[in-house]
């Protein structure tokens, strides 16, 4: 699930992926897959009428049920019973929750006494500097003096430098952890096949679900915020940290050795510097990870720019919410072309030496940063209050213009309204009614078929225990029918993604202009989007399905666009040179040569899709997205951990499904 | 080689900062509840996620702040999560609460950690409710025995064949499935999630004039601008929604209620006694929510129009 999209020409004997275009098509009929197709039909012809007979149809059997609520529920009891007194709270937790507590207020304060000139000048010097000082670190500059000159104008000064707080925190945390189960994946394979169900579990398993022991254990505000954010950000620097060692050129690593040095000296010296760009890109996406769970912070009460979020919720204040959103995708965008220019920095060799370099630079951006402190004292510390601009108002009726003009009675096109109307009808409900009226273990043997022709027979017995988990945790109804939300809002986010990312491989300019639009779409709340999308689609699971495409549609055009423009040169020319067509190249060189890259696309998708399953569940999604939602606000913990973790098993169907063996190993 | 003897300095900086905590870490940890000692002017609310209940804490940190030289800190944090904040002491007070039993038994009768604080004067009911102006056309829809016949005109996509009853927030205790079932009602309940995503779909309704029936509730600061009217229900006796599965009746009339830490209440001086006293009418709960829902003014600005307006209500509540 990394973003490692390595578009060399696929091999021959790869297994087809779910996104075939036609060479692979006719690949697939001299494949050896034939056998594995035929010896599917066999064992079809006999399993099926046997099946039907044993157990008819319907819905998973409630004898096969097993109830985990009642245990977790009872969980729950002892820690609210037991933690004021219990040594296990009094000697390490309640030390872990006060020291998170303490660490994010230090450096609020910190922020705080720099007063705004201060915080304004330490982001844009030290982004300058990250980037490299030239015309680029310019350019990054400027962006970071943009992010919080708005954040201030926005009146959302204070809020922000809460946030940023926690950020700080929460990503040097999860930086650390993840640089350190990385590491550890990174140098042995058995704990990098032992780490990955851990880490895509915490990936897809939505915090919503255990948010909630968190705050018993922790309490509310900061701990149980900045643990959750931890753990939903550390796996991409787990990853990419593993990658990177794993991903070092083996001459180099030759030679190294052959000078005698000791695996540790390797390490150092060789391994993890060769690893270094891996490590930022973790970085990178660790920071972007970190800032989408800003909103679900505030709902445990940590403060900052989420409360906001969520307390304009209440009066359903759109504009209220934009404000709050705008500076959470400024931070993003801020930190992202910072670390970003970092990254490309790596390997370009060390510029000369001068007063602009090395260590005198450091100085220089010391020295600015206290200048602006001490400026403070002349224009104080807190962002002047004139220099504000209220956006709620504008934002707000033009909200209400666009929903009194497109929702319904659009010439021709008939309207936001009808648009849904008829994707629930004619789409949505057959996908679910199908797939409920599908017995059981007609579906069990389909996950299975679907993933032994995709991937091997491991991941087809993966796929199997995943879904008869949800049969035994007694979700089988509702996770059909998240399933079928899943699967519609992933075929959107494909169709519009990968025909984006065409778009924006061939045309430069086009990916440059939507850039800003694609991190927004990332980084914003789906909260701020929360009532204009209800507000279009109304209460269905159309608007859910909006809600899923939007967050993940950025991730597969970038992928797809990278992959596309990365084909091979030498292939396109010889189809220009052979005389193809604008869309024979496309169709008949580029999209095939780059599958893997699309392959990645379509995982992505998936984890990104089932990501925001619950924030479904908060405009109309039902079914497992509500559940988890009511388990936290209702304090039910089973509720919320069951549903929770059915999620996790339709992530690891689906991830099982859509990616063969070879690719994930 | 520079590098490399910079990189022992960090580690060896690193290990001593680890070694320091590990070493300051052999002590028990605070609970966080000796942190309040006596005489300390601080008071900690929770904001809950409905404006109603967000006028009280604004109202009510208002005075603390400006009469009473307390210090306020305001946390928003979820119903059932406040509560445990409660327990814990993280929060001092909760001014509205619609019911939680397995809380109550929890925490006020085995734990003993919080404590009752009186009525808070507003009567929060919940129903069902349709437009005023469908009800108008139709003044037979107000009783349940009818809603069968309308059900075709609450339809939607998401309803299929069957009325749609419009649920709100996971938050709200509902028994409407048990209701619809044990009444024999043509209808399906959609559950939109969040309290936002119910208005919204309320409001757009509404500008529209489309027949919706949605389970809602008093006070509500959307009532002043949506004029909805309530369906009867079977009327509600004492224990008929008992069992959750066989609830056939309507909602009671629930007054609502304060909860205090039993810690604060006990030491929590003038602030606690103001809290206690602390108990306004729906329509004045209204008028403050209106003001920050409906005209967009901040909650602290609200709370002070209101305060400089109604000297006579809060001086009653001063200890």
């Amino acid at each position: 699930m990394s973003a490692t999209a390595t578009a060399r020409p696929a091999p021959e004997k790869t297994a087809p992926a779910v996104t075939a275009s036609r060479p692979s098509l006719a690949e697939l009929l001299r494949h050896p897959l034939r056998g594995k197709l035929a010896v599917l039909a066999l064992v079809a012809a006999v399993v099926v009428p046997t099946a039907a007979l044993l157990w008819g149809t319907g819905a998973w059997p409630e004898n096969l049920t097993a109830d985990i609520s009642a245990p977790l529920d009872d969980a729950n009891r002892w820690v609210i019973d037991n933690r004021d007194t219990h040594p296990l709270f009094l000697y390490f937790l309640l030390h872990l929750s006060n020291t998170a507590t303490d660490a994010v207020g230090s450096v609020y304060d910190v922020l705080d006494a720099m007063g705004w000139t201060g915080v304004l000048a330490a982001a844009v010097l030290f982004a300058w500097r990250a980037a490299g000082l030239g015309r680029p670190g310019a350019k990054v500059a400027a962006t970071a003096f943009g992010a919080f000159a708005v954040c201030g104008l926005l009146g959302m000064w204070d809020a922000t430098l809460l946030t940023l707080a926690l950020m700080v925190v929460a990503v040097t945390l999860a930086a650390l952890l993840g640089m350190a189960i990385g590491l550890l994946a990174g140098l042995s394979d058995r704990v990098d096949r032992a780490l990955r169900p851990v880490l895509d579990t915490m990936q897809v398993l939505p915090a919503f679900a255990y948010l909630l022991p968190f705050v018993l254990v922790f309490g509310t505000g900061t701990p149980a915020a900045l643990f959750c954010t931890v753990i939903y950000a550390a796996p991409p620097m787990a990853r990419l940290t593993a990658l990177g060692l794993r991903g070092a050129d083996p001459s180099v690593l030759e030679a190294v050795t052959s000078l005698g040095t000791s695996p540790w000296q390797r390490l150092r010296t060789a391994r993890l510097p060769l690893a270094r760009k891996q490590m930022l890109l973790g970085l990178n996406q660790t920071i972007m990870m970190a800032l989408s769970m800003v909103v679900i912070a505030a709902l445990v009460g940590a403060g900052g720019l989420g409360e906001e979020v969520y307390s304009a919720l209440s009066t359903v204040d759109v504009g209220k919410a934009l404000a709050a959103g705008i500076p959470i995708v400024l931070i993003a965008v801020w930190l992202d072309r910072t670390t970003g220019a970092a990254g490309d920095r790596i390997g370009q060799g060390a510029p000369g030496a001068g007063l602009l370099h090395g260590r005198s630079a450091w100085a220089l951006v010391a020295g600015g940063v206290a200048a602006a402190v001490a400026a403070r004292f002349a224009v104080g510390a807190a962002w002047p209050e004139g220099w504000t601009v209220n956006i709620s108002t504008p934002v707000n009726q033009a909200q209400a213009w666009v929903t009194d003009n497109l929702s319904s009675g659009v010439p021709l096109l008939g309207g936001t309204e009808v648009w849904s109307e008829n994707f629930t009808l004619w789409i949505l409900n057959p996908l679910r009614d199908g797939l409920m009226w599908l017995p059981w273990w007609s579906v069990l043997l389909l996950v299975a078929a679907i993933a032994w022709l995709v991937g091997s027979w491991v991941s087809a017995l993966t796929a199997t225990a995943a879904m008869s988990l949800i049969g035994v945790l007694g979700v089988w109804t509702k996770s059909l029918d998240t399933l079928s939300q899943v699967l519609a809002a992933l075929v959107v986010t494909l169709i519009l993604g990968v025909a984006a990312g065409v778009l924006c491989a061939r045309a430069g300019r086009l990916e440059r202009w939507l850039r800003p639009l694609l991190d927004a779409m990332q980084t914003m709340p789906q909260f701020v989007y929360l009532i204009p999308v209800v507000a279009l689609f109304g209460v269905t699971r159309t608007s859910a399905i909006i809600a899923a495409v939007v967050y993940a549609l950025p991730a597969v055009v970038r992928i797809t666009a990278q992959g596309v423009r990365e084909v091979d040169p030498a292939a396109m020319e010889a189809a220009r040179s052979l005389g193809a067509s604008t869309r024979q190249q496309l169709l008949q060189v580029q999209l095939p040569l780059a599958r893997p890259a699309l392959r990645l696309a379509v995982n992505q998708g998936v984890v990104l899709v089932l990501a925001v399953v619950v924030v479904g569940g908060l405009v109309g999604g039902g079914a497992l997205g509500y559940d988890v939602v009511k388990g936290l606000s209702r304090g039910e913990m089973g509720l919320g951990m069951t549903a929770g973790v059915a999620i996790v098993c339709l992530g690891l169907v689906l991830d099982r499904v859509t990616q063969s063996a070879r690719k994930r190993g | 080689m520079r590098k490399l003897t910079r990189t022992t300095r960090v580690a060896a900086a690193a290990t001593a900062v680890f070694g320091m905590v590990a070493l300051s870490a052999c002590g028990a940890a605070e609970t966080g509840k000796s942190q309040d000692a006596k005489g300390d002017k601080t008071v900690k609310l929770t904001v809950p996620s409905w404006v109603g209940a967000q006028a009280n804490t604004a109202v009510a940190a208002y005075i603390l702040e400006s009469e009473l030289g307390y210090e306020v800190k305001q946390q928003q944090m979820g119903e059932v999560l406040a509560w445990d904040a409660l327990s814990k002491g993280d929060i001092d007070a909760i001014m509205e609460d619609w019911g939680h039993p397995k809380e109550e038994k929890r925490y006020i009768e085995d734990k003993k950690t919080v404590v009752k604080g009186g009525d808070l004067g507003v009567e929060g009911h919940i129903g069902w409710f349709v437009p005023k102006y469908f009800a108008d056309e139709n003044p037979d829809v107000t009783d349940w025995k009818n809603l069968n016949k309308y059900a075709d005109q609450f339809r939607t996509a998401e309803s299929g064949d069957k009325g749609e009853i419009l649920e709100g927030s996971p938050d709200y205790v509902t028994n409407d499935d048990a209701i619809i079932k044990n009444l024999d009602l043509n209808l399906k309940t959609n559950y939109s999630g969040s309290e936002a995503a119910q208005i919204t779909a309320i409001k757009k309704y509404a500008k529209e004039k489309k027949p919706f029936l949605t389970y809602w509730w008093t006070p509500q600061w959307l009532n002043a601008e949506v004029d909805l009217v309530e369906v009867q229900l079977p009327e509600y006796t004492e224990g008929c929604d008992a069992d959750p599965e066989k609830v056939a009746c309507a909602y009671p009339v629930t007054s609502l209620q304060k909860f205090l830490n039993a810690d604060f209440a006990e030491n929590g001086g003038d602030a606690a006694q103001f809290l206690k006293n602390f108990t306004w009418s729906t329509e004045q709960q209204n008028e403050v929510a209106q003001m920050i829902a409906g005209d967009k003014m901040e909650p602290e600005a609200a709370a002070k129009k209101w305060v400089e307006a109604n000297e006579d209500t809060w001086k009653k509540w001063m200890p």
